[in-house]
Protein backbone atom coordinates (compact mmCIF):
# COMPACT_ATOMS: atom_id res chain seq x y z
CA UNK A 1 0.00 0.00 0.00
CA UNK A 2 1.59 3.23 -1.41
CA UNK A 3 1.85 5.57 1.13
CA UNK A 4 -0.81 8.41 0.64
CA UNK A 5 1.12 11.65 1.98
CA UNK A 6 4.04 11.27 0.00
CA UNK A 7 4.14 13.45 -3.20
CA UNK A 8 4.92 11.66 -6.77
CA UNK A 9 6.34 13.77 -9.49
CA UNK A 10 4.96 13.04 -12.67
CA UNK A 11 7.40 15.31 -15.69
CA UNK A 12 4.60 15.50 -18.32
CA UNK A 13 6.32 16.78 -21.50
CA UNK A 14 7.82 18.57 -23.15
CA UNK A 15 7.18 17.55 -26.54
CA UNK A 16 4.69 19.99 -27.31
CA UNK A 17 6.27 21.39 -30.98
CA UNK A 18 3.22 23.40 -31.52
CA UNK A 19 4.65 26.94 -32.16
CA UNK A 20 6.72 28.40 -29.89
CA UNK A 21 5.38 27.57 -27.14
CA UNK A 22 6.11 23.53 -26.52
CA UNK A 23 5.53 23.08 -22.71
CA UNK A 24 6.62 21.01 -19.92
CA UNK A 25 4.59 20.20 -17.24
CA UNK A 26 5.77 18.65 -13.61
CA UNK A 27 2.89 17.57 -11.79
CA UNK A 28 3.05 16.42 -7.89
CA UNK A 29 0.77 14.37 -7.09
CA UNK A 30 -0.85 13.04 -3.32
CA UNK A 31 -2.74 10.10 -4.31
CA UNK A 32 -4.62 10.93 -7.41
CA UNK A 33 -4.81 14.60 -6.73
CA UNK A 34 -2.41 16.65 -8.55
CA UNK A 35 -0.80 19.33 -5.56
CA UNK A 36 1.26 21.37 -7.31
CA UNK A 37 1.91 21.82 -11.05
CA UNK A 38 5.24 23.52 -12.44
CA UNK A 39 5.61 25.03 -16.30
CA UNK A 40 8.65 25.38 -18.48
CA UNK A 41 8.69 26.35 -22.03
CA UNK A 42 11.42 26.66 -24.49
CA UNK A 43 11.89 23.23 -26.01
CA UNK A 44 11.21 22.87 -29.52
CA UNK A 45 12.09 26.15 -30.97
CA UNK A 46 12.50 26.69 -34.25
CA UNK A 47 14.06 30.24 -34.40
CA UNK A 48 11.08 32.15 -36.77
CA UNK A 49 11.91 35.33 -34.88
CA UNK A 50 15.64 35.41 -35.86
CA UNK A 51 14.83 34.15 -39.12
CA UNK A 52 12.41 37.32 -39.60
CA UNK A 53 15.03 39.17 -39.50
CA UNK A 54 17.04 37.74 -42.79
CA UNK A 55 14.10 37.80 -44.89
CA UNK A 56 12.34 40.15 -46.17
CA UNK A 57 8.78 41.46 -45.50
CA UNK A 58 7.07 38.99 -47.97
CA UNK A 59 9.13 36.31 -47.41
CA UNK A 60 8.30 36.37 -44.06
CA UNK A 61 4.92 36.61 -44.46
CA UNK A 62 5.25 32.61 -45.58
CA UNK A 63 7.73 31.91 -42.30
CA UNK A 64 5.13 33.63 -39.97
CA UNK A 65 2.15 32.07 -41.51
CA UNK A 66 3.68 29.03 -40.20
CA UNK A 67 4.10 29.68 -36.66
CA UNK A 68 1.30 27.31 -36.65
CA UNK A 69 -0.57 25.53 -38.49
CA UNK A 70 -3.94 26.01 -37.38
CA UNK A 71 -3.94 29.46 -37.20
CA UNK A 72 -2.23 30.45 -40.01
CA UNK A 73 -4.14 33.20 -40.97
CA UNK A 74 -4.06 34.23 -37.78
CA UNK A 75 -0.48 34.97 -37.64
CA UNK A 76 0.13 36.00 -41.28
CA UNK A 77 -2.53 38.69 -40.48
CA UNK A 78 -1.13 39.75 -37.62
CA UNK A 79 2.19 40.29 -38.73
CA UNK A 80 0.90 41.65 -42.10
CA UNK A 81 -1.43 44.37 -39.82
CA UNK A 82 1.62 45.62 -38.24
CA UNK A 83 3.74 45.76 -41.46
CA UNK A 84 0.99 47.92 -43.01
CA UNK A 85 0.87 50.26 -40.05
CA UNK A 86 4.51 51.22 -40.20
CA UNK A 87 4.18 51.08 -43.95
CA UNK A 88 1.06 53.98 -44.02
CA UNK A 89 -0.86 51.24 -46.18
CA UNK A 90 -4.41 51.75 -45.99
CA UNK A 91 -5.52 48.51 -47.62
CA UNK A 92 -8.86 48.52 -49.44
CA UNK A 93 -12.40 47.45 -47.83
CA UNK A 94 -13.03 44.74 -50.09
CA UNK A 95 -9.49 43.46 -49.07
CA UNK A 96 -10.70 43.64 -45.11
CA UNK A 97 -13.52 41.87 -45.89
CA UNK A 98 -11.43 38.77 -47.37
CA UNK A 99 -9.14 38.85 -44.97
CA UNK A 100 -12.68 38.56 -42.03
CA UNK A 101 -14.13 35.91 -44.07
CA UNK A 102 -10.79 33.63 -43.63
CA UNK A 103 -10.81 34.38 -40.53
CA UNK A 104 -14.09 33.66 -39.22
CA UNK A 105 -13.87 30.04 -41.53
CA UNK A 106 -10.89 29.66 -39.39
CA UNK A 107 -11.62 30.06 -36.43
CA UNK A 108 -15.20 27.27 -37.11
CA UNK A 109 -12.38 24.99 -38.82
CA UNK A 110 -10.62 25.50 -35.48
CA UNK A 111 -13.36 25.22 -32.89
CA UNK A 112 -14.74 21.76 -34.74
CA UNK A 113 -11.07 20.38 -34.67
CA UNK A 114 -11.11 21.34 -31.00
CA UNK A 115 -14.62 19.81 -29.97
CA UNK A 116 -13.33 16.78 -31.77
CA UNK A 117 -10.19 16.31 -29.97
CA UNK A 118 -12.09 17.28 -26.90
CA UNK A 119 -14.44 14.32 -27.59
CA UNK A 120 -11.49 12.17 -27.91
CA UNK A 121 -9.88 13.01 -24.48
CA UNK A 122 -12.77 12.15 -22.81
CA UNK A 123 -13.13 8.86 -24.71
CA UNK A 124 -16.00 10.41 -26.92
CA UNK A 125 -15.00 9.51 -30.12
CA UNK A 126 -18.26 9.13 -32.07
CA UNK A 127 -17.47 12.90 -31.96
CA UNK A 128 -14.46 13.31 -33.15
CA UNK A 129 -15.60 11.66 -36.03
CA UNK A 130 -18.28 13.00 -36.80
CA UNK A 131 -17.21 16.86 -36.30
CA UNK A 132 -13.92 16.08 -38.38
CA UNK A 133 -16.21 15.58 -41.24
CA UNK A 134 -18.26 18.32 -40.84
CA UNK A 135 -15.05 20.06 -40.45
CA UNK A 136 -13.85 18.83 -44.02
CA UNK A 137 -17.17 21.05 -45.14
CA UNK A 138 -14.82 24.18 -44.24
CA UNK A 139 -11.42 22.52 -45.68
CA UNK A 140 -13.04 22.34 -49.20
CA UNK A 141 -14.17 25.73 -48.86
CA UNK A 142 -10.75 26.92 -48.33
CA UNK A 143 -9.36 24.36 -51.35
CA UNK A 144 -11.71 26.16 -53.29
CA UNK A 145 -11.08 29.98 -52.20
CA UNK A 146 -7.60 30.36 -51.73
CA UNK A 147 -5.84 27.06 -53.44
CA UNK A 148 -5.00 25.41 -50.19
CA UNK A 149 -6.39 23.47 -47.37
CA UNK A 150 -4.11 24.78 -44.60
CA UNK A 151 -1.53 27.93 -44.92
CA UNK A 152 -3.89 29.31 -47.21
CA UNK A 153 -1.30 32.40 -48.09
CA UNK A 154 -4.20 34.62 -48.63
CA UNK A 155 -2.52 37.73 -47.58
CA UNK A 156 -0.11 40.26 -49.14
CA UNK A 157 1.82 43.16 -48.20
CA UNK A 158 -1.33 45.77 -48.60
CA UNK A 159 -3.99 43.48 -49.28
CA UNK A 160 -4.89 39.83 -50.29
CA UNK A 161 -4.13 37.46 -53.35
CA UNK A 162 -7.25 36.41 -54.81
CA UNK A 163 -10.54 37.63 -54.88
CA UNK A 164 -14.35 35.90 -53.72
CA UNK A 165 -15.91 35.48 -56.91
CA UNK A 166 -19.56 36.51 -56.99
CA UNK A 167 -20.42 32.67 -57.77
CA UNK A 168 -18.74 31.24 -54.99
CA UNK A 169 -20.97 33.15 -52.59
CA UNK A 170 -24.14 30.81 -52.91
CA UNK A 171 -21.62 27.68 -51.97
CA UNK A 172 -20.23 29.41 -49.19
CA UNK A 173 -23.55 30.03 -47.68
CA UNK A 174 -24.64 26.57 -48.62
CA UNK A 175 -21.93 25.35 -46.72
CA UNK A 176 -22.63 27.92 -44.26
CA UNK A 177 -26.21 26.67 -43.27
CA UNK A 178 -25.23 23.01 -43.24
CA UNK A 179 -22.62 23.65 -40.64
CA UNK A 180 -25.30 25.81 -38.57
CA UNK A 181 -27.27 22.93 -38.27
CA UNK A 182 -24.72 20.65 -37.50
CA UNK A 183 -23.80 22.87 -34.63
CA UNK A 184 -26.76 23.86 -33.60
CA UNK A 185 -27.35 19.65 -33.10
CA UNK A 186 -24.11 19.76 -31.04
CA UNK A 187 -25.49 22.74 -28.75
CA UNK A 188 -28.52 20.43 -27.98
CA UNK A 189 -25.93 16.92 -27.36
CA UNK A 190 -23.95 19.06 -25.26
CA UNK A 191 -26.87 21.28 -22.81
CA UNK A 192 -28.99 17.77 -22.44
CA UNK A 193 -26.25 14.71 -22.49
CA UNK A 194 -26.01 14.36 -18.35
CA UNK A 195 -22.91 12.34 -19.13
CA UNK A 196 -20.94 14.85 -20.96
CA UNK A 197 -22.03 17.66 -18.02
CA UNK A 198 -20.55 15.21 -15.51
CA UNK A 199 -17.55 14.74 -17.21
CA UNK A 200 -16.88 18.43 -17.73
CA UNK A 201 -18.29 19.84 -14.97
CA UNK A 202 -16.66 21.58 -12.24
CA UNK A 203 -13.40 20.19 -13.93
CA UNK A 204 -10.13 22.84 -14.73
CA UNK A 205 -11.91 25.51 -12.22
CA UNK A 206 -10.48 29.04 -13.18
CA UNK A 207 -12.24 31.99 -11.28
CA UNK A 208 -12.46 34.72 -13.25
CA UNK A 209 -10.39 36.86 -10.90
CA UNK A 210 -7.15 33.86 -11.69
CA UNK A 211 -8.15 33.99 -15.34
CA UNK A 212 -7.73 38.25 -14.99
CA UNK A 213 -4.56 37.91 -13.13
CA UNK A 214 -3.16 34.90 -14.88
CA UNK A 215 -3.61 36.94 -18.63
CA UNK A 216 -5.80 33.81 -19.50
CA UNK A 217 -7.29 35.12 -23.39
CA UNK A 218 -9.66 33.87 -25.87
CA UNK A 219 -12.17 30.99 -25.04
CA UNK A 220 -10.45 30.36 -22.16
CA UNK A 221 -10.81 33.61 -20.06
CA UNK A 222 -14.28 34.10 -21.50
CA UNK A 223 -15.48 31.45 -20.34
CA UNK A 224 -14.58 32.11 -17.20
CA UNK A 225 -16.92 35.28 -17.77
CA UNK A 226 -14.03 37.66 -17.94
CA UNK A 227 -15.72 39.47 -21.03
CA UNK A 228 -12.50 39.94 -23.45
CA UNK A 229 -12.59 39.94 -27.35
CA UNK A 230 -9.94 41.75 -29.01
CA UNK A 231 -12.45 41.71 -32.56
CA UNK A 232 -14.88 43.81 -30.11
CA UNK A 233 -12.55 45.72 -28.28
CA UNK A 234 -9.91 46.92 -31.05
CA UNK A 235 -11.34 46.01 -34.61
CA UNK A 236 -9.60 45.44 -36.94
CA UNK A 237 -10.60 44.32 -40.32
CA UNK A 238 -13.86 44.84 -41.07
CA UNK A 239 -14.80 44.54 -37.50
CA UNK A 240 -15.96 47.46 -36.69
CA UNK A 241 -18.88 46.86 -39.54
CA UNK A 242 -20.26 43.43 -38.38
CA UNK A 243 -22.93 42.62 -35.90
CA UNK A 244 -21.41 40.17 -33.14
CA UNK A 245 -21.88 39.26 -30.01
CA UNK A 246 -19.33 38.03 -27.68
CA UNK A 247 -20.04 35.26 -25.86
CA UNK A 248 -18.92 34.67 -22.25
CA UNK A 249 -19.86 32.01 -19.41
CA UNK A 250 -19.50 31.65 -15.83
CA UNK A 251 -19.45 28.01 -15.22
CA UNK A 252 -15.22 28.55 -15.38
CA UNK A 253 -14.74 24.80 -16.28
CA UNK A 254 -14.32 22.75 -19.32
CA UNK A 255 -17.77 22.94 -19.45
CA UNK A 256 -17.74 26.88 -20.08
CA UNK A 257 -14.98 26.41 -22.07
CA UNK A 258 -17.39 24.09 -24.80
CA UNK A 259 -20.48 26.35 -24.62
CA UNK A 260 -18.21 29.30 -25.19
CA UNK A 261 -16.68 27.78 -28.29
CA UNK A 262 -20.28 26.15 -29.59
CA UNK A 263 -21.65 30.03 -28.93
CA UNK A 264 -18.49 31.35 -31.14
CA UNK A 265 -19.14 29.03 -33.56
CA UNK A 266 -22.84 30.05 -34.30
CA UNK A 267 -21.39 33.58 -34.18
CA UNK A 268 -19.03 32.88 -37.24
CA UNK A 269 -22.06 31.87 -39.02
CA UNK A 270 -23.47 34.87 -38.52
CA UNK A 271 -20.66 36.90 -39.15
CA UNK A 272 -19.54 35.02 -42.84
CA UNK A 273 -23.21 35.78 -43.45
CA UNK A 274 -23.31 39.36 -42.77
CA UNK A 275 -19.94 39.46 -44.60
CA UNK A 276 -21.13 38.23 -47.85
CA UNK A 277 -24.32 40.44 -47.95
CA UNK A 278 -21.84 43.70 -47.04
CA UNK A 279 -18.98 43.00 -49.12
CA UNK A 280 -18.33 46.18 -50.86
CA UNK A 281 -16.96 45.87 -54.61
CA UNK A 282 -13.65 47.36 -55.62
CA UNK A 283 -9.74 46.08 -55.45
CA UNK A 284 -8.75 43.56 -53.44
CA UNK A 285 -4.89 45.04 -52.93
CA UNK A 286 -3.04 48.38 -52.90
CA UNK A 287 0.66 48.59 -54.12
CA UNK A 288 3.52 48.21 -51.33
CA UNK A 289 6.94 49.56 -51.57
CA UNK A 290 9.45 46.89 -51.00
CA UNK A 291 11.10 49.05 -48.40
CA UNK A 292 9.30 48.99 -45.18
CA UNK A 293 10.19 52.94 -43.55
CA UNK A 294 11.88 52.96 -40.01
CA UNK A 295 9.28 52.46 -37.32
CA UNK A 296 7.15 50.17 -34.98
CA UNK A 297 3.84 48.98 -34.30
CA UNK A 298 2.07 46.22 -32.18
CA UNK A 299 -0.83 44.28 -33.82
CA UNK A 300 -3.28 42.94 -31.87
CA UNK A 301 -5.74 40.16 -33.10
CA UNK A 302 -8.44 37.36 -31.82
CA UNK A 303 -7.49 34.14 -32.80
CA UNK A 304 -9.33 31.10 -32.60
CA UNK A 305 -7.50 30.62 -29.11
CA UNK A 306 -7.19 33.95 -27.67
CA UNK A 307 -5.45 37.31 -28.47
CA UNK A 308 -2.56 37.23 -30.84
CA UNK A 309 0.04 39.80 -30.73
CA UNK A 310 3.13 40.65 -33.07
CA UNK A 311 5.34 43.25 -32.68
CA UNK A 312 7.64 44.71 -35.68
CA UNK A 313 9.94 47.01 -36.02
CA UNK A 314 11.47 48.63 -39.15
CA UNK A 315 14.54 50.47 -39.94
CA UNK A 316 14.20 51.66 -43.17
CA UNK A 317 15.37 48.46 -45.50
CA UNK A 318 13.52 45.40 -46.98
CA UNK A 319 13.88 43.44 -44.00
CA UNK A 320 12.41 43.56 -40.23
CA UNK A 321 15.33 44.71 -37.76
CA UNK A 322 12.56 42.53 -34.46
CA UNK A 323 9.81 40.81 -34.99
CA UNK A 324 7.77 39.58 -31.59
CA UNK A 325 5.66 37.21 -32.17
CA UNK A 326 3.06 36.13 -28.56
CA UNK A 327 1.06 33.11 -29.24
CA UNK A 328 -2.06 32.84 -27.59
CA UNK A 329 -1.77 29.51 -26.03
CA UNK A 330 1.58 30.67 -24.61
CA UNK A 331 -0.97 33.30 -22.24
CA UNK A 332 -3.10 30.25 -21.58
CA UNK A 333 -0.25 27.62 -19.97
CA UNK A 334 -0.30 29.81 -17.31
CA UNK A 335 -3.52 29.38 -16.12
CA UNK A 336 -3.44 25.71 -16.91
CA UNK A 337 -1.29 25.18 -14.35
CA UNK A 338 -3.71 27.05 -12.12
CA UNK A 339 -6.88 24.86 -13.69
CA UNK A 340 -4.43 21.45 -12.73
CA UNK A 341 -4.27 22.40 -9.16
CA UNK A 342 -6.30 20.13 -6.91
CA UNK A 343 -7.92 18.25 -9.35
CA UNK A 344 -7.10 14.59 -10.83
CA UNK A 345 -4.50 13.16 -12.97
CA UNK A 346 -7.61 11.47 -15.29
CA UNK A 347 -9.15 15.33 -15.78
CA UNK A 348 -5.36 16.04 -16.92
CA UNK A 349 -5.78 15.65 -20.71
CA UNK A 350 -8.87 17.02 -21.11
CA UNK A 351 -7.60 19.97 -19.46
CA UNK A 352 -5.01 20.83 -21.16
CA UNK A 353 -6.70 19.90 -24.43
CA UNK A 354 -9.54 22.37 -23.21
CA UNK A 355 -7.20 25.45 -23.49
CA UNK A 356 -6.82 24.17 -27.07
CA UNK A 357 -3.01 24.25 -27.16
CA UNK A 358 -2.13 23.24 -31.10
CA UNK A 359 -2.63 19.85 -29.71
CA UNK A 360 -1.67 16.99 -32.14
CA UNK A 361 1.64 17.85 -30.49
CA UNK A 362 1.09 17.50 -27.22
CA UNK A 363 3.20 15.42 -25.40
CA UNK A 364 3.53 11.79 -25.88
CA UNK A 365 6.08 10.44 -23.39
CA UNK A 366 5.28 10.56 -20.11
CA UNK A 367 7.70 8.73 -17.36
CA UNK A 368 5.56 8.67 -14.40
CA UNK A 369 8.23 7.96 -11.14
CA UNK A 370 7.66 6.78 -7.76
CA UNK A 371 9.59 4.79 -4.91
CA UNK A 372 12.39 4.32 -7.25
CA UNK A 373 11.34 2.66 -10.23
CA UNK A 374 9.36 4.32 -12.91
CA UNK A 375 7.28 3.71 -15.65
CA UNK A 376 6.35 5.21 -18.80
CA UNK A 377 3.37 6.35 -19.90
CA UNK A 378 2.30 7.73 -23.52
CA UNK A 379 -0.55 10.67 -23.86
CA UNK A 380 -2.59 7.84 -25.03
CA UNK A 381 -2.02 5.59 -22.40
CA UNK A 382 -2.97 8.65 -19.79
CA UNK A 383 -6.30 9.68 -22.49
CA UNK A 384 -7.09 5.82 -21.49
CA UNK A 385 -6.56 6.08 -18.06
CA UNK A 386 -8.87 9.08 -17.67
CA UNK A 387 -11.50 7.83 -19.33
CA UNK A 388 -11.23 4.40 -17.77
CA UNK A 389 -10.91 6.10 -14.08
CA UNK A 390 -14.58 8.30 -15.23
CA UNK A 391 -16.17 4.69 -16.71
CA UNK A 392 -15.42 3.14 -13.41
CA UNK A 393 -17.50 5.85 -11.56
CA UNK A 394 -20.19 5.36 -13.66
CA UNK A 395 -19.56 8.44 -16.60
CA UNK A 396 -19.00 6.85 -19.89
CA UNK A 397 -19.61 9.72 -22.82
CA UNK A 398 -18.77 6.38 -25.62
CA UNK A 399 -22.38 5.44 -25.25
CA UNK A 400 -23.73 8.58 -26.34
CA UNK A 401 -25.66 8.10 -29.22
CA UNK A 402 -25.06 11.02 -31.94
CA UNK A 403 -27.23 11.31 -34.85
CA UNK A 404 -25.42 11.40 -38.17
CA UNK A 405 -26.77 12.77 -41.60
CA UNK A 406 -26.28 13.05 -45.07
CA UNK A 407 -23.74 15.69 -44.92
CA UNK A 408 -20.40 14.79 -46.64
CA UNK B 1 13.26 -15.08 -44.77
CA UNK B 2 12.32 -17.85 -42.34
CA UNK B 3 8.30 -18.19 -41.39
CA UNK B 4 8.45 -15.59 -38.49
CA UNK B 5 9.75 -12.91 -40.35
CA UNK B 6 7.00 -13.66 -43.28
CA UNK B 7 4.65 -13.44 -41.28
CA UNK B 8 5.60 -9.95 -40.06
CA UNK B 9 6.49 -8.61 -43.22
CA UNK B 10 2.53 -9.95 -44.21
CA UNK B 11 1.24 -7.90 -40.86
CA UNK B 12 3.38 -5.06 -41.80
CA UNK B 13 1.47 -4.96 -45.46
CA UNK B 14 -2.14 -6.10 -44.38
CA UNK B 15 -2.25 -3.66 -41.68
CA UNK B 16 0.63 -1.50 -40.62
CA UNK B 17 0.56 0.55 -37.20
CA UNK B 18 1.76 4.27 -37.19
CA UNK B 19 3.20 6.64 -34.83
CA UNK B 20 3.09 10.17 -35.61
CA UNK B 21 5.59 12.23 -34.27
CA UNK B 22 6.15 15.83 -34.72
CA UNK B 23 10.04 16.54 -35.10
CA UNK B 24 9.00 20.56 -34.89
CA UNK B 25 6.18 21.07 -37.32
CA UNK B 26 3.75 24.03 -37.48
CA UNK B 27 0.51 21.57 -36.69
CA UNK B 28 -0.72 21.38 -40.40
CA UNK B 29 0.90 17.98 -41.38
CA UNK B 30 -0.13 16.44 -38.31
CA UNK B 31 -3.73 17.70 -38.36
CA UNK B 32 -3.76 16.43 -41.88
CA UNK B 33 -2.54 12.72 -40.91
CA UNK B 34 -5.05 12.95 -38.75
CA UNK B 35 -7.68 14.25 -40.72
CA UNK B 36 -6.19 11.20 -43.14
CA UNK B 37 -7.65 8.99 -40.47
CA UNK B 38 -11.16 10.35 -39.95
CA UNK B 39 -14.32 10.02 -41.93
CA UNK B 40 -13.80 11.37 -45.08
CA UNK B 41 -10.46 9.97 -46.17
CA UNK B 42 -10.49 6.95 -43.77
CA UNK B 43 -7.26 5.53 -43.83
CA UNK B 44 -8.41 3.01 -42.26
CA UNK B 45 -9.85 1.05 -44.66
CA UNK B 46 -6.21 -0.08 -45.54
CA UNK B 47 -6.05 -1.49 -42.03
CA UNK B 48 -3.55 1.62 -40.87
CA UNK B 49 -4.15 2.08 -37.29
CA UNK B 50 -2.76 5.35 -35.15
CA UNK B 51 -0.52 4.42 -32.05
CA UNK B 52 0.30 5.93 -29.40
CA UNK B 53 3.55 4.31 -28.38
CA UNK B 54 6.46 3.71 -30.26
CA UNK B 55 6.90 0.16 -29.52
CA UNK B 56 3.88 -1.00 -30.98
CA UNK B 57 4.09 0.48 -34.76
CA UNK B 58 5.53 -0.47 -37.77
CA UNK B 59 5.51 2.95 -39.47
CA UNK B 60 6.95 6.49 -37.89
CA UNK B 61 5.21 8.91 -39.82
CA UNK B 62 7.20 12.14 -38.94
CA UNK B 63 6.39 15.89 -39.98
CA UNK B 64 8.55 18.75 -39.44
CA UNK B 65 11.92 20.03 -39.77
CA UNK B 66 14.29 17.90 -36.92
CA UNK B 67 14.95 20.86 -34.41
CA UNK B 68 17.76 20.73 -32.36
CA UNK B 69 15.82 19.95 -29.10
CA UNK B 70 14.06 16.99 -30.61
CA UNK B 71 17.21 15.64 -32.65
CA UNK B 72 18.19 13.05 -29.32
CA UNK B 73 14.71 12.44 -28.99
CA UNK B 74 13.88 11.32 -32.72
CA UNK B 75 16.71 9.40 -32.54
CA UNK B 76 15.77 7.82 -29.24
CA UNK B 77 11.64 7.29 -30.27
CA UNK B 78 13.67 5.52 -33.39
CA UNK B 79 15.40 3.39 -31.78
CA UNK B 80 12.25 1.66 -30.12
CA UNK B 81 10.11 1.13 -32.72
CA UNK B 82 10.95 -2.90 -33.19
CA UNK B 83 12.36 -3.92 -36.52
CA UNK B 84 11.47 -4.24 -39.43
CA UNK B 85 10.73 -0.28 -39.11
CA UNK B 86 10.09 2.40 -41.49
CA UNK B 87 10.33 6.12 -41.81
CA UNK B 88 7.57 8.55 -43.61
CA UNK B 89 8.60 11.79 -44.26
CA UNK B 90 5.14 13.62 -44.36
CA UNK B 91 5.29 17.36 -45.94
CA UNK B 92 8.28 19.23 -47.25
CA UNK B 93 9.78 20.53 -44.18
CA UNK B 94 10.22 16.79 -43.39
CA UNK B 95 11.54 15.81 -46.78
CA UNK B 96 14.11 18.95 -46.65
CA UNK B 97 13.52 21.33 -43.73
CA UNK B 98 11.14 23.03 -46.25
CA UNK B 99 10.17 27.19 -45.32
CA UNK B 100 12.28 26.59 -41.99
CA UNK B 101 15.57 25.59 -43.68
CA UNK B 102 18.57 27.80 -42.36
CA UNK B 103 16.68 28.68 -39.25
CA UNK B 104 19.66 28.83 -36.79
CA UNK B 105 17.94 25.63 -34.69
CA UNK B 106 17.05 23.42 -37.32
CA UNK B 107 18.85 20.50 -38.54
CA UNK B 108 17.05 20.22 -41.61
CA UNK B 109 14.70 17.10 -43.53
CA UNK B 110 14.39 14.36 -41.39
CA UNK B 111 16.64 12.15 -43.00
CA UNK B 112 19.53 14.07 -41.81
CA UNK B 113 19.17 12.44 -38.44
CA UNK B 114 17.54 8.97 -39.46
CA UNK B 115 16.72 6.85 -42.50
CA UNK B 116 13.79 7.66 -44.38
CA UNK B 117 12.00 5.32 -46.75
CA UNK B 118 8.90 7.45 -47.96
CA UNK B 119 8.74 11.35 -48.72
CA UNK B 120 5.39 13.12 -49.20
CA UNK B 121 5.53 16.55 -49.88
CA UNK B 122 3.12 18.99 -49.83
CA UNK B 123 2.99 22.49 -47.18
CA UNK B 124 0.87 20.87 -45.61
CA UNK B 125 0.74 17.17 -47.17
CA UNK B 126 -2.95 16.99 -48.05
CA UNK B 127 -4.76 13.65 -46.81
CA UNK B 128 -4.74 12.64 -50.63
CA UNK B 129 -1.12 12.27 -51.18
CA UNK B 130 -0.90 10.89 -47.59
CA UNK B 131 -3.24 8.28 -48.82
CA UNK B 132 -0.82 7.86 -51.57
CA UNK B 133 2.08 7.91 -50.17
CA UNK B 134 1.24 5.25 -47.47
CA UNK B 135 -0.26 3.30 -50.67
CA UNK B 136 2.76 3.00 -52.63
CA UNK B 137 5.18 2.76 -49.66
CA UNK B 138 2.77 -0.51 -49.38
CA UNK B 139 3.05 -1.68 -52.40
CA UNK B 140 6.59 -1.64 -53.00
CA UNK B 141 6.75 -4.07 -49.26
CA UNK B 142 4.46 -6.44 -51.41
CA UNK B 143 7.04 -6.39 -54.17
CA UNK B 144 9.59 -7.11 -51.44
CA UNK B 145 11.60 -4.38 -52.12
Amino acid sequence: MPDKKRTVRVPIGPQHPALKEPESFMVDLQGEKISSVALRLGYNHRGIEKGCEERTYMQDLYLVERVCGICSHSHATAFIQAVEEIAGLEIPRRAKYIRTLIAELERVHSHLLWLGVAGHEIGFDTLLMYSWRDRELVMDLFAELTGNRVNYAMNTLGGVRRDIAAEQVPHIQKIVDALEERTKYYIELAMTEETLAQRLSGVGYLSKEDAIRLGAVGPTSRASGADRDTRRDDPYAAYDELDFKVITDDHCDVFGRTVVRLGELMQSYSMIRQILKQMPEGPIAVKAPLKIPAGEAVSRYEAPRGEDVHYVRANGTDRPERVKVRAPTLANTQSVAKMLEDGYLADLPIVVAAIDPCFSCTDRTIAVQGNGDSKTMGWEELVRYGVRWYRDRGVDPSRIKVRGDGLA
Amino acid sequence: MNVARKMVRWGQRKSPWILHFNTGACNACDIEIIAALTPRFDLERFGVLLKGTPRHCDIMACSGPVTRQIESRLVRIYEQVPEPKLVVAVGSCATSGGVFSGLYNVKGGIDQVIPVAAYIPGCPASPQAIIDGFAKLLKTLEEGK
